[in-house]
């Protein structure tokens, strides 16, 4: 695990042995995993083989049965969802999650809860520090849905576009400023050109701000084009590790992928 | 007639559009202020109608309450009275005779009238009304804190039985704290069945004249306009603020909302505590106006009526609830009144105040028949209640729904 952590320089998020089991059934099984500083990271694997899961024990939404999870120096845990992306760790869902009959505007001031300090009484009587906050939320929520290029802003989340909808889990995400970014199959239903833009969106985030990406992604070609390194599940558990390259080549993950015959 | 009402409504909409929305809050806040007036000029007798009105303001106070934990939060409710009957029996101990005992018998007066019309002594604690409706509604947001706590981990139907519960549980124990509470102490607390009264007239802390009603009833009128004004005040900022939002994504979804950085615990309670707040808020109001403070008031009939205002009106719109709680209390105080005479006309002998309960039950069907989202809606409650009908067009939605089922099927 240090070994690990040296070698890519410091870790913004460490998981150790993170399990999960529902029953009888192993979803995870004790994976080690880390997300280096800056990094875009991705996790693949077949259908079922835990991948959702395991974001789910690293963003509080599960608790692992076993197995820690270090963001950033600190114990992360089985900490509620909230207190995980006050943190700093945002995500977007495989399943879209919006708030449907909120504006994209008004979706994106919600993933900057955790990061407003009004209180009830700076609400009611809107205190200079409750207004100048509310107007610096709804600049910055403007600033974001035009970073992720979504030009209705006012339109109901329910009402967008399907790629548009995608764009906007990632501005509501990256709301909240986060050092790490979860993204669960931010491609799926996207046209190729709309996954192209999506992997620049990625690399900027890296650049411009700095921001660490966890991929969880089915589309291989934005996977291996954007990955610094790739993690591979099976069955819960991890088969493989390394640059595009080794994971490419690796034996047991075409195996997982192709079957054994192949 | 899908015809008739689409042009009722463009015609309202064409209404509406002729002056600001300012304006029109200015129309009907004249409107408030001048009823009384407007009644004395249009009616022989308008105590009858203004009686009914004075509750009927008290009524939108505990409807706007309502709103806050079903309408915004979404969180079903059905023990509300609870918060009524915490706020009324406030009052109860802080504003009338119920502690003859404190201070040996000379009582705790704080700009109140110290001495009765016959120049005696009045025992008991008597604390300003308006000092008792804050420190009523803090009483009971406290309260909203302590019973909300218990049923965060429940949804939907589960929540409903339990604050059902608690809606029955509060008023009988109100009734059991003949000596002592929680079997704490020998202290009379309620008086039983018989309940507390007469309770303390409201008096203006400057002055130590008291409001004059059920005789004179335009003071107190105007007093209950302002609690509703501010309470309106109230619920639009919190409606815009962080926390507005924060509900609505509460209600919207939970998991998504907690995974944005949401405190699902803290953003509910809030909710139940300012939503029980204004339940002290206009408790208060209502023990002081009928002058008295008795368990049987407090009934599960009370916060299906209220629950009714909001639906009716809209859930989650400040206007619509405000219409609802108009309709339902004035059809309830003032309207089923005047048909009292109707049955016997068609050899029927019964009241038509005693079916109030059938008559809003209906009212109640043929609303959610026709126009299920209530007189004025909030946008997006219409939404999600039309959502399945806007899904049919929307191809990604429902082809992959039927995918699933046909795996299933075969």
């Amino acid at each position: 695990m240090s070994d690990q952590a040296a070698s890519n320089g410091a870790a913004i998020l460490e998981a150790t042995n993170v399990s999960k089991v529902f029953g009888g059934l192993v979803a995870v099984n004790d994976v080690s995993f880390t997300v280096p500083q800056k990094g875009i990271v991705s996790l693949i694997g077949p259908n079922g083989a835990g991948k959702t899961t395991f974001f789910n024990c690293m963003t509080g939404l599960y608790r692992p049965t076993t197995g820690r999870v270090i963001f950033a120096g600190r114990d992360i845990t089985a900490k509620r969802p909230d207190i995980v992306t006050r943190a700093g760790v945002a995500r977007t869902f495989q399943n879209i999650k919006l708030f449907r009959t909120m504006t994209a505007i008004e979706n994106v001031q919600v993933g900057m809860h955790s990061r407003l300090r009004s209180r009830l009484t700076g609400m009611v009587l809107h205190t200079p520090f409750n207004r100048r906050e509310e107007k610096d939320a709804h600049e910055k929520s403007r600033e974001l849905l035009r970073f992720v290029g979504l030009k209705r802003h006012n339109e109901l989340a329910m009402n967008l576009p399907y790629g548009d909808q995608r764009r906007l889990e990632i501005a509501r995400a990256l709301a909240s400023d986060p050092q790490l970014l979860l993204l669960d199959e931010p491609t799926a239903g996207m046209n190729p050109q709309e996954s192209e833009e999506l992997r620049k969106l990625m690399e900027t985030l890296r650049s411009e701000r700095g921001i660490s990406v966890l991929l969880i992604e089915h589309d291989m070609k934005v996977v291996m084009n954007v990955s610094d390194r790739i993690t591979v599940l099976d069955h819960g558990e991890k088969i493989a590790e390394g640059s595009p390259q080794e994971v490419r080549t690796n034996p047991r993950v075409v195996e997982a992928y192709l079957g054994s015959q192949a | 007639m899908s015809t008739a009402v689409a042009s009722v409504r463009t015609n309202a909409t064409n209404l509406r559009r002729m002056l600001p929305n300012w304006a029109w809050g200015l129309v009907f806040l004249a409107l408030a202020l001048l009823y009384p007036y407007i009644l004395d000029v249009l009616i022989a007798e308008p105590d009858d109608l203004l009686d009914a009105s004075i509750s009927t303001l008290g009524y939108i106070i505990m409807a706007l309450g309502l709103n806050i934990v079903v309408g915004f939060a979404g969180l079903l409710d059905l023990g509300y009275v609870a918060f009524y009957a915490i706020g009324a029996f406030v009052i109860g101990w802080l504003g009338s005779q119920q502690f003859p005992d404190v201070s040996n018998g000379k009582g705790i007066h704080i700009l109140t009238p110290t001495t009765s019309a016959f120049g005696s002594d009045i025992p008991g604690i008597h604390i300003n009304f308006f000092f008792v409706i804050f420190i009523a509604a803090a009483f009971t947001a406290i309260w909203g804190v302590i019973l909300g706590a218990p049923t965060l981990r429940l949804r939907g139907d589960y929540l409903a039985i339990v604050t059902l519960a608690f809606g029955e549980i509060v008023p009988r124990i109100f009734e059991n704290a003949t000596s002592g509470i929680f079997g704490i102490g020998h202290t009379d607390f309620s008086n039983g069945r018989q309940g507390i009264t007469p309770i303390d007239k409201i008096n203006f802390p400057w002055s130590d004249t008291p409001f004059k009603y059920p005789l004179e009833l335009k003071p107190v009128y105007y007093v209950g306009l302002a609690m509703v004004l501010l309470v309106i005040f109230f619920n639009r900022r919190l409606r815009d603020s962080r926390m507005g939002r924060a509900w609505i994504a509460v209600r919207e979804d939970e998991v998504a909302a907690a995974a944005m950085g949401v405190n699902l615990v803290r953003t509910k309670l809030w909710a139940y505590a300012l939503g029980a707040a204004l339940g002290g808020f206009s408790g208060v109001f209502l023990a002081t106006y009928t002058n008295t403070v008795n368990v049987d008031q407090f009934e599960f009939g009370f916060s299906v009526f209220i629950l009714s205002m909001v639906i009716i009106g809209g859930m989650g719109n400040i206007w619509g609830v405000i219409l609802g709680a108009i309709a339902l209390s004035m059809m309830n105080r003032y309207g089923l009144k005047q048909l009292n005479g109707v049955p016997e006309k068609f050899g029927l002998d019964f009241d038509v105040t005693s079916i109030n309960f059938g008559i809003f039950g209906f009212f109640l069907l043929a609303m959610m028949v026709l126009r299920p989202e209530g007189f004025i809606p909030s946008g997006r409650r219409k939404l999600e209640l039309h959502e399945s009908e806007i899904d049919e067009s929307d191809h990604i939605g429902t082809e992959s729904d039927h995918q699933l089922y046909e795996v299933r099927s075969e």
